[in-house]
């Protein structure tokens, strides 16, 4: 993989696979941005319980919130390990951020699991359709990141990691950050000021 | 490298099928989306041909009002995203790369996954016919419409996960060329230096990948209405039917431009080209495109203006839509100032590009008065509306499309398309489209709404029904010239590599191009290089007559052919056709996908070689 990166002619001088990462997230942007105003016009439309204020739990999504912030502080610190050539380091690093991702996704499930025992289903109300549908497509992209972190500590692993191949690290973290931020803009819609939401109160139009 | 890429070796060579399947020579894919797209567009022209029969005469039952529904839905359907689309990225396939002066697009084999999940998603859009389960709710497809209770069969599910398949390819491919035209260019071509197509299919890929993931979230949910029991769309349990013409929209908008965009790009290439001058305003025209491309994005409910949003919002709508008629507006008067005192050549070519410019006026000025939200309550869902669109997709897009046929044919092929077929092509096709189009601007304004599979003689609406008819017949006549013309070119003569004397940096190599484009990166001094290097060599008394001088190809490094993009195309559609019929496929499809990025990231782009 190496040589495939080193003799590149780029016109702006950007690694083609670097720009390339930032156009996608630019187009996940307008994923997300049509699935939370999907969330948005339907905040309290929903026409029957349970409502956000009866099951949303603040604290507990607090914690799992700063287990997915924290493990952007360590995918930071695997580039570095990376391009730093600290071939145990990075792997360590890789393998940390997937376990925070890990513990997040477990976090996920458990509050999915919870929701549904208190009877939010996808079909019940629209709170729940775009509830699940939101976070369970973010839940997908952090469980596609996890996936990728293996991998690469895999490929770190065997040494095939290092200053050279730093940019593949690089691209990871790209992804791997955007996620992150994605989760601080749904845990602020979705937790902090739409958590309170109650019943079938059309909101005050402008 | 590891073993997984070891289990079938890799294809070295292009011969023979397994060549075109496992290529990622951007000419070649080029070839692939144009052949496929021509071939959904005779399906659709099929489909387009049983609409025209049945409205012939009225009370006509020929068809019933089901088959009706799912003729025009698939016709729709088919020809904005399996045939205008594809021929689009079929020039910038072909064109792009040589146009900037590279020797491929940035990731050759992203280009061809972008084309295989196109394909087997316009397959799986198209089995829909094999299980007479058709879509049949329009190319927009209204909720509630599409809901469980009011459609009941399979049809909108193979509708929604075609479209999310193909959708991925279209996002593949934008972002593909987005970074192909910003970081491929030639050395000294900067952004003010690139040709207007290049311009307009850069805008045309921004669009893409901006606007495709808003219709991706509209389909997952229409997906999860009908199967998951949620109720996006659903009014009786507090959705908003209106939530997904918003979503359709703002995504639709975009795509009227995604649709339009190439075909104004190549028209500007072929004018200046047969004008003998350069293109009048160069950076009017190129500011104009990206204007389009901005308010593109603020006009989506100029669609929506008989919903009931308000007066507010019509009239909001209605004075950005009115606004970006003035930037297509500044392009159609540069387009007449670039003609103005040139020795104007009339190849077909140059024809097909004239009756782009007419006809696009016409569906321009039939735009503007449905952009009046009052005006528009009138033409609404009646045949204004088909006439308006056909004026712009039709006399636009495809006479544009057609332009460039004419324009590159001997660039792809290395022979010559007939001209006198080609005249026959372009008048049939013109006369053809306006006899069956220009009729519903009278059809409309008489009250005849769309979509109805028949209606009563006493209308009166028979004799503009006949006249749109026969405009069929003869458009049909027109396609079976242009295959003729196709067909004779075996025998047609072979031409030099620059039969018009044009300007782009295509031209500077043989016809065909060897698969390496250009032996040396060329040097940009300006727009429109080709023109000044000729210009340059006459004035120094050695006129160019040849092109560049082929090379021994092994000395240039080159990416190898892969199976990896087809393998992975087949894992991705098996996700989709597995929601159609059994989940266990769908897992199927996810684990030869994830084998087919493992293969691939596991391959490098280039096989080394000795020369490496």
């Amino acid at each position: 993989m190496a040589h495939a990166v080193e003799h590149e002619y780029t016109t702006t001088g950007l690694n083609h696979r670097k720009m390339l990462m930032w156009v996608f997230l630019g187009s996940d942007c307008l994923f997300f941005g049509s699935l939370i105003a999907t969330y948005m016009v339907y905040r309290g439309q929903s026409l029957v319980g349970p409502y956000p204020i009866d099951i949303i739990d603040i604290p507990l999504t607090t914690v799992s919130t700063f287990v997915l912030l924290m493990s952007s502080f360590a995918m930071v610190q695997a580039l570095s390990a990376t391009q730093a050539d600290n071939k145990k380091g990075l792997v360590t690093w890789l393998l940390f951020t997937a376990g925070l991702g890990m513990i997040f996704i477990g976090f996920q499930i458990y509050e999915f699991n919870a929701f549904k025992n208190e009877g939010l289903t996808l079909g019940g109300n629209l709170f729940g359709a775009t509830f699940f549908t939101l976070t369970g497509f973010h839940g997908a992209h952090v469980t596609l990141g996890i996936i990728w972190l293996l991998a690469m500590a895999y490929i770190g692993g065997k040494g095939r990691l290092g200053p050279n191949t730093a940019l593949d690290v690089e691209l990871l973290g790209l992804y791997w950050h955007f996620v992150d931020i994605v989760w601080i803009v749904i845990f602020t819609l979705l937790y902090l000021i739409g958590g309170f939401d109650a019943g079938p109160v059309p909101i005050p139009s402008p | 490298m590891a073993s997984i890429t070891g289990v079938i070796p890799r294809p070295t060579s292009y011969a023979g099928i397994w060549g075109w399947m496992t290529t990622v020579d951007h000419k070649r894919i080029a070839v692939l989306y144009g052949v496929t797209a021509f071939i959904f567009m005779l399906i659709a022209g099929l489909e387009a041909g049983v609409i025209r029969m049945q409205l012939a005469s009225a009370d006509n039952d020929l068809v019933g009002p089901g088959r009706f529904n799912q003729m025009f839905t698939m016709h729709a359907t088919t020809m904005v995203f399996m045939v205008l689309m594809p021929l689009s990225v079929s020039f910038f396939n072909f064109v792009i790369p040589l146009a900037i002066g590279a020797r491929d697009v940035a990731f050759p084999r992203l280009n061809a996954l972008s084309f295989w999940i196109f394909l087997f998603g316009g397959i799986l859009m198209n089995v829909s016919f094999l299980v007479d389960q058709v879509p049949d709710a329009g190319w927009f497809s209204y909720a509630n419409l599409t809901e469980k209770p009011f459609s009941v069969n399979r049809g909108l599910d193979y509708w929604a996960i075609s479209l999310l398949v193909m959708g991925a390819a279209s996002v593949a491919g934008g972002l593909n060329f987005i970074v192909t035209i910003i970081n491929l260019r030639a050395p000294g071509m900067s952004m003010m230096r690139m040709p207007v197509f290049v311009w307009m299919t850069l805008i045309t890929s921004i669009l893409l990948v901006l606007a495709f993931p808003v219709i991706t979230v509209g389909l997952i949910e229409l997906t999860m209405d009908r199967n998951f029991g949620t109720h996006f769309f659903i009014p009786s349990e507090g959705g908003d039917p209106v939530l997904w013409q918003h979503l359709f929209w703002v995504f639709g908008h975009p795509e009227v431009y995604i649709l339009i965009l190439p075909a104004m790009g190549i028209v500007s290439e072929v004018l200046p080209t047969f004008s003998r001058k350069p293109l009048f305003g160069y950076p009017f025209i190129i500011f104009s495109g990206i204007v389009i491309g901005i308010m593109g994005w603020a006009v989506w409910s100029h669609h929506m203006f008989t919903v009931g949003l308000g007066p507010v919002a019509n009239s909001v709508f209605t004075i950005t839509t009115m606004l970006i008629a003035v930037p297509t507006g500044v392009k159609i008067f540069n387009w007449i100032f670039t003609l103005w005192r040139g020795s104007i050549e009339f190849t077909t070519s140059m024809m097909f590009a004239l009756g782009f410019v007419a006809l696009f006026i016409v569906g321009g000025l039939s735009g503007v008065s449905h952009a009046v939200s009052p005006s528009d309550f009138q033409q609404s869902d009646t045949y204004y509306i088909v006439a308006h669109l056909h004026y712009v997709l039709f006399g636009g897009s495809i006479f544009g499309i057609f332009a460039g046929i004419y324009y590159w044919w001997p660039k792809i092929t290395g022979k010559m398309l007939n001209e006198n077929l080609g005249r026959l092509n372009f008048w049939l096709m013109f006369i053809g489209m306006n006899l069956t189009f220009f009729p519903m601007h009278y059809l409309g304004l008489n009250g005849m709404p769309r979509r109805i599979y028949t209606y009563s003689a006493e209308f009166g609406w028979e004799h503009l029904n006949q006249l749109a008819s026969i405009g069929y017949v003869v458009l049909f006549v027109s396609f079976l010239v242009f295959i003729l013309n196709v067909l004779q070119t075996r025998n047609s003569r072979k031409v030099s590599h620059d039969p018009w004397d044009a300007p782009g940096l295509e031209w500077s190599i043989a016809s065909p191009p060897p698969p390496y484009n250009f032996a040396e990166l060329p040097q940009v001094d300006g727009l429109d290089q080709y023109w000044i290097m000729k210009e340059r060599a006459s004035a120094a008394g050695t006129p160019i007559t040849e092109p560049e001088a082929l090379v021994d190809e092994s000395t240039i490094h080159m990416p190898s052919p892969s199976y990896w993009p087809i393998f992975t195309a087949v894992g991705v559609t098996l996700i989709g056709g597995g929601l159609l019929s059994h989940y266990a496929l769908s897992f199927v499809g996810g684990a030869i996908a994830m084998m087919g990025v493992v293969g691939w990231s596991n391959e490098p782009p280039a096989a080394p070689s000795e020369h490496h």
